[in-house]
């Protein structure tokens, strides 16, 4: 208990935190922090065992995040059956089209010895298949991107639940790092650094501009709910009743029947979006908890230890026999899986898939800012990292707001500085950010909970 | 007669905007690259730190104006960049000392260095949208146009016109300058070659008395010098916008990587082959093979090998197959 202590006083701070926005803003504001906290803690959990675990740097978080929301369009959204009777077959070739490309590159590699001639012929399969594809795929594009493009355009998904696309995305975001990482896991860290972050930017450039997949920037809007609907609950007995019960002190001091209803139709529409925000938390928190039981197995295991090997001296687990290359490619794997189960998880709470909110500064940079703050290599202090900076991300514009009134008391409303600096109070938050891992890294490198190991 | 249109429509849709484009990226990745050859770090705050010197040229520019200075038909900014350089190059060292100091003392590894680069990044773009906002601004003023597509099918009689804008030839003829200028320091001067001694080994280079911290101070000016013409010569082109900015920090990195990282004059070809490439390869030859083939054969596609949405797409694909084929670059040769 007492090793822990500070991991249950930093947890304790923190949801006092969430619970005085609930008090004094409002309790929709909390649980929408406190649930894409939770979202948050998944993705530091994912980057978290790449360099946590393994030293490996990923500066793609936000292709995979997006591959997860992918997923989540892919599975929830009907079927557009008009698109897909226009040019299905169109693109269902193109994609055998892909495979066939790919076999014959594996069997030219398989078959013939390095050399110069068999680079140059690669290259020129792959041009001629790149081009071959595009003018396959061409028409079927162009009929389906025609069918009803205001409200469709796209093939749709195959009409699951969306739950399921949890599962999907992170298969998604796992084979997106099978091959990123067949590729780049042997270039020296920076490049890697460099090279994931460029790659993810291919994704997305291809998920914003090809329509026919997701409706690119025209984004895909009212996606499937795994939780009821307000306007559902609102007009449901037993939550109003659930309602009535709660607020049963606040109503009985309203003497007039028809204020009273009126009270409680308001409460009743408050409460509904609570309701459904935690029906969310809820569901969050069993992903969290779970990955959480998982990767604690996962460290404190005999293959943890290899990782924590490999880790920290490549050369020496190469030595005793450990196959560093595998190794490493498994974790990259498995965290940019658990990435994109946050990415299906993010679409699935929004409800909507906007190719064109995916930004490095908000689904990389500010991933690495939660992993480096919380404490790499400790899940804990990850997760911890996920709360600490989402929650700052999202308060910092009144924390600022009322530092900057705070200190210009004095200086009247019309001064031009004062008004500017108020306007500008939406970009104070990169100013904490960076002062924050400026801070963190200079003076606690290891993060607010540190790395602790216990041998048992 | 074709033929020649055939040809300006090239020189006025590819040549030279992929020129003008390349320069501007040169500037940031010759930057990118000397911190990286002497400081040894990727510096993700590259483009930030452009946008932070364009920031200052702009807000002298936009003094100038109030005070009624200007150059004619030039640009008032070009008067406000060696003020702008002098901010940045403050701002640079105080960044330096403040923050990479410390781990440059530690001795700390370059993936240390690169995330404390982003915590650069995220204050510096905290600073240039506290001050001058997130928004799309305009800071050019004076002759817009050397040639203008009209006049210039006027006086030659071609149905092809060839506009020239003054921030292109601008743009070009201050990289040839200053590129040769940095070059001669680098080659000729006893500093200059310190410096390259220093990038080579760092033990040596203290052995045979050279100062260190003199090297960084230097590096820090001409990175300084650098970013802010760049920034600024690409805001002249363009418009100036924090989030842009950014967003080129991806294509400088290619160029520099592309060109061996570490290597100035890599870095300096690397800006053009990242902006030739990422133009030729998303550009719509249909009116070109108008002009060139005979009418039988005219193409009834628009002919363009990538929509022009992948135009960065292409700069990253490139620098990922250079990454994974040739790690040191496309121009290995000497570091620095």
């Amino acid at each position: 208990m007492r090793k822990n202590l500070n991991v249950i006083a930093a947890y304790s701070i923190m949801m006092v935190l969430i619970l005085m926005v609930g008090i004094f803003q409002s309790w929709n504001i909390a649980l929408s922090i406190f649930n894409l906290c939770l979202i948050s803690a998944v993705m530091t959990m994912g980057a978290n065992i790449q360099w946590g675990y393994a030293g490996l740097i990923n500066f793609g978080i936000m292709g995979y995040t997006a591959l997860g929301g992918l997923a989540a369009v892919l599975i929830s959204v009907d079927p557009v059956q008009e698109a897909w009777r226009a040019g299905g077959f169109d693109i269902l070739m193109s994609l055998w089209l892909i495979v066939v490309m790919v076999l014959v590159i594996r069997f030219v590699l398989k078959r013939f010895e390095k050399s110069k001639i068999r680079t140059y012929s690669i290259a020129a399969i792959i041009i001629s298949g790149i081009l071959l594809i595009r003018f396959s795929a061409e028409p079927g594009i162009e009929a389906i991107e025609a069918v009803d493009p205001a409200k469709t355009g796209f093939l749709g998904g195959f009409g699951l639940p969306i739950i399921f696309s949890w599962i999907v995305g992170a298969l998604f975001a796992g084979g997106l790092a099978f091959i990123v990482g067949k590729v780049a896991l042997g270039l020296r860290a920076d490049y890697l650094a460099i090279a994931t972050l460029l790659i993810s930017e291919i994704v997305i450039a291809i998920i914003k501009h090809e329509d026919w997949l997701t409706r690119g920037v025209k984004n895909v809007i009212g996606l499937k709910r795994p939780a009821p609907y307000e306007v559902d609950l609102q007009t449901t007995d037993w939550f109003i009743k659930l309602v009535e019960k709660f607020n049963s002190g606040k109503l009985s001091i309203i003497e007039n029947l028809a204020d009273r209803q009126a009270a409680l139709n308001q409460l009743v529409i408050e409460g509904s979006s609570v309701f459904v925000k935690l029906c969310y938390s809820g569901l969050f928190l069993v992903v969290v908890i779970i990955l959480l039981i998982l990767t604690q197995k996962a460290l404190y295991s005999p293959w943890g230890r290899m990782m924590r090997a490999i880790r920290d001296n490549e050369e020496a687990a190469n030595a005793m026999g450990k196959n560093v290359v595998k190794q490493h490619l498994l974790i990259f794997i498995l965290g940019s899986a658990i990435v994109g189960i946050a990415g299906a998880m993010l679409v699935t709470q929004d409800g909507l898939f906007t190719p064109g909110s995916y930004r490095p500064m908000r689904y990389t940079f500010l991933i690495w800012v939660m992993v480096i703050v919380g404490g790499s290599g400790n899940n804990f202090g990850a997760i911890l990292g996920g709360f600490v900076v989402w929650f700052l991300w999202i308060e910092a514009a009144p924390i600022s707001l009322f530092l900057i009134n705070f200190f210009t008391a004095g200086i009247p409303e019309t001064n031009a500085l004062k008004a500017h600096l108020i306007e500008s109070v939406p970009y104070f938050r990169f100013l904490m950010m960076g002062l924050g891992l400026l801070f963190i890294m200079r003076y606690r490198p290891k993060g607010i909970l540190p790395e602790k190991i216990e041998i048992k | 007669m074709d033929f020649i249109n055939a040809i300006i429509l090239l020189l006025n849709y590819i040549f030279i905007p992929a020129l003008t484009y390349g320069s501007q990226l040169a500037l940031g990745a010759i930057f990118v690259t000397l911190i990286y050859g002497i400081l040894r770090f990727a510096n993700f705050a590259t483009g930030d730190m452009m946008s932070f010197g364009t920031m200052a040229t702009i807000l002298f520019t936009w003094y100038f104006q109030s005070l009624g200075v200007s150059l004619g038909v030039l640009p008032t900014a070009l008067l406000a960049i060696p003020f702008g350089i002098i901010f940045m190059i403050l701002y640079m060292l105080l960044i330096d000392k403040f923050v990479f100091k410390y781990y440059r003392y530690q001795k700390s590894p370059p993936v240390q260095f690169a995330m404390v680069s982003i915590g650069v990044m995220f204050v510096t773009q905290a600073v240039v949208r506290i001050v001058i906002g997130p928004a799309d601004r305009r800071f050019f003023d004076g002759e817009k146009f050397i040639i203008k597509a009209r006049e210039f099918k006027e006086i030659t009689g071609l149905n092809e016109g060839l506009a020239l804008k003054s921030t292109q030839v601008i743009t070009i003829f201050v990289t040839i300058v200053l590129v040769s200028l940095l070059f001669w320091f680098l080659n000729r001067t006893k500093t200059g070659k310190s410096m390259k001694a220093y990038s080579d080994n760092e033990d040596l280079a203290l052995l045979s008395g050279i100062d260190p911290k003199k090297i960084v101070l230097v590096t820090w000016v001409i990175a300084g010098i650098l970013a802010t013409i760049g920034g600024a010569l690409y805001g002249l082109d363009k418009s100036f916008k924090p989030f842009t900015y950014f967003n080129n920090m991806l294509p400088i990195f290619a160029a520099a990587i592309v060109g061996g990282i570490g290597n100035p004059f890599g870095a300096f070809l690397g800006g053009y082959v990242i902006a030739f490439s990422e133009i030729l390869l998303t550009y719509a030859y249909k009116k070109f093979f108008m002009y060139v083939l005979p009418e039988s054969m005219e193409p009834s596609s628009l002919v363009q090998l990538l929509s022009t949405d992948y135009k960065f797409a292409v700069s990253f694909s490139i620098l990922v197959i250079v990454l994974i084929y040739r790690p040191s670059g496309i121009f290995k040769g000497k570091v620095l």
